[in-house]
């Protein structure tokens, strides 16, 4: 035990008590994330929590669908489209799919031009991203509507296991969201670039943090973690 | 081959991002071509996954197939759109590792859910 309180770097000042010594504490220059700002940081840990929450879904959904002696329906007929009477599997999936990947492209683009301080390049860029995001969440409405008009729902359906609908609405829902509040968050952030509000250092509105270019960088982490996870959705639920 | 070109493609942009450290720093600074070149490479390999189910294979080649697109997908997205290639590996390991372990749950629920199916078959009478 006394090996270890020499390992203690020194007391240099008294530290302060109550919640002021509780605040102090956590603020200590601690770090272990060198050339990472405490922003980037965290954004990377709220994404680690958010895999969790979607590695569940996918989890309980895979639970769900092993062990049920239903048939569990096909995904590759509920989710095809009639076009001129021929019916092509997973139509719109596979669209959706290349939006998402387009977004992220585009995101990854603005990230870059804003590093290079080219504002207007990156604010068009990331309402290029806000706008195939939102295109997602359209038909993303749109194929919800058509399964409840075919009387999916997530206690039952027509076609087999009737854990197919609360899976559906659960994993979809919950990715649709996330799409949604990214989609607000890139609007935000695009208007401040617009602004200039990065070039000058000016306070947020929220937190009055100084903001800079490493703020649209976080924004594309999240935004291509959205992307992230709907290749995981794509693949698990959809092809499956 | 596919997989080479984008690995050159990853050490032009290491080489070039610490050309750009010895000068002025500032942030993740990389080639467009190279964002370009991975958006191609998505999506290529969201065309090949459709594919698996368009064509309809079927039983453990589709779902390696699957699982192989996804991954590559995956790994790319992380590596360059998120400049995971180019962090410490502190950082690296801190988010990377931890999702791993979900697959000790993944295998635990497989052996629940078996459990499950063989007594739902044995004592109801269900045919799987």
């Amino acid at each position: 035990m006394a090996e270890t309180t020499f390992t203690q770097p020194p007391e240099t000042a008294a530290r302060p008590d109550g919640l002021r010594g509780v605040a102090a504490d956590w603020a200590s220059d601690q770090r272990a994330f060198k050339n990472v700002s405490w922003g980037k940081a965290m954004m990377w840990i709220f994404l680690l929590s958010d895999t969790f929450i979607f590695g569940c879904f996918l989890l309980s959904y895979m639970t769900a669908r092993m062990s049920t002696v239903v048939p569990w329906p096909n995904p590759s007929e509920v989710f095809g489209l009639h076009i001129g009477g021929v019916s092509v599997p997973l139509l719109l999936i596979a669209i959706m799919t290349f939006v998402l990947i387009s977004s992220s492209g585009t995101m990854a683009m603005a990230v870059n031009f804003g590093y290079r301080r080219e504002r207007r390049k990156t604010a068009l860029l990331m309402l290029a991203t806000a706008a195939l995001g939102a295109t997602f969440v359209g038909m993303q409405a749109f194929e919800w509507t058509k399964l409840i008009s075919e009387g999916v729902r997530p206690w039952g359906n027509p076609w087999g296991a009737e854990q197919f609908g609360a899976s559906f609405f659960m994993i979809t829902g919950f990715h649709g969201t996330h799409v949604t509040i990214g989609v607000i968050f890139l609007l935000i952030v695009a208007r401040k670039v617009l602004r200039g509000d990065y070039d000058v250092a000016r306070r947020g509105f929220f937190t009055s943090r100084k903001g800079n270019y490493e703020s649209v960088e976080i924004m594309g982490l999240y935004w291509h973690f959205v992307d992230l996870v709907w290749v995981f959705i794509f693949a698990f639920f959809y092809l499956w | 081959m596919a997989e080479a070109s984008v690995r050159n493609h990853l050490h032009e942009a290491v080489a070039h991002a610490q050309v750009k450290e010895a000068g002025a720093h500032e942030g993740q600074q990389h080639p467009i071509k190279l964002y370009l070149v991975v958006w191609g490479w998505l999506f290529v390999l969201s065309a090949c996954s459709y594919l698996v189910d368009y064509v309809g294979l079927q039983g453990y080649l589709r779902w390696s197939l699957i699982l192989l697109f996804m991954v590559l997908k995956a790994g790319l997205i992380v590596a360059v759109f998120m400049h995971m290639a180019w962090e410490r590996l502190a950082l690296a390991y801190a988010i990377i590792v931890p999702p791993v372990l979900v697959l000790v749950f993944v295998a635990l629920m497989v052996i629940e859910a078996d459990h499950t199916l063989l007594t739902r078959t044995l004592f109801f009478g269900a045919a799987p």
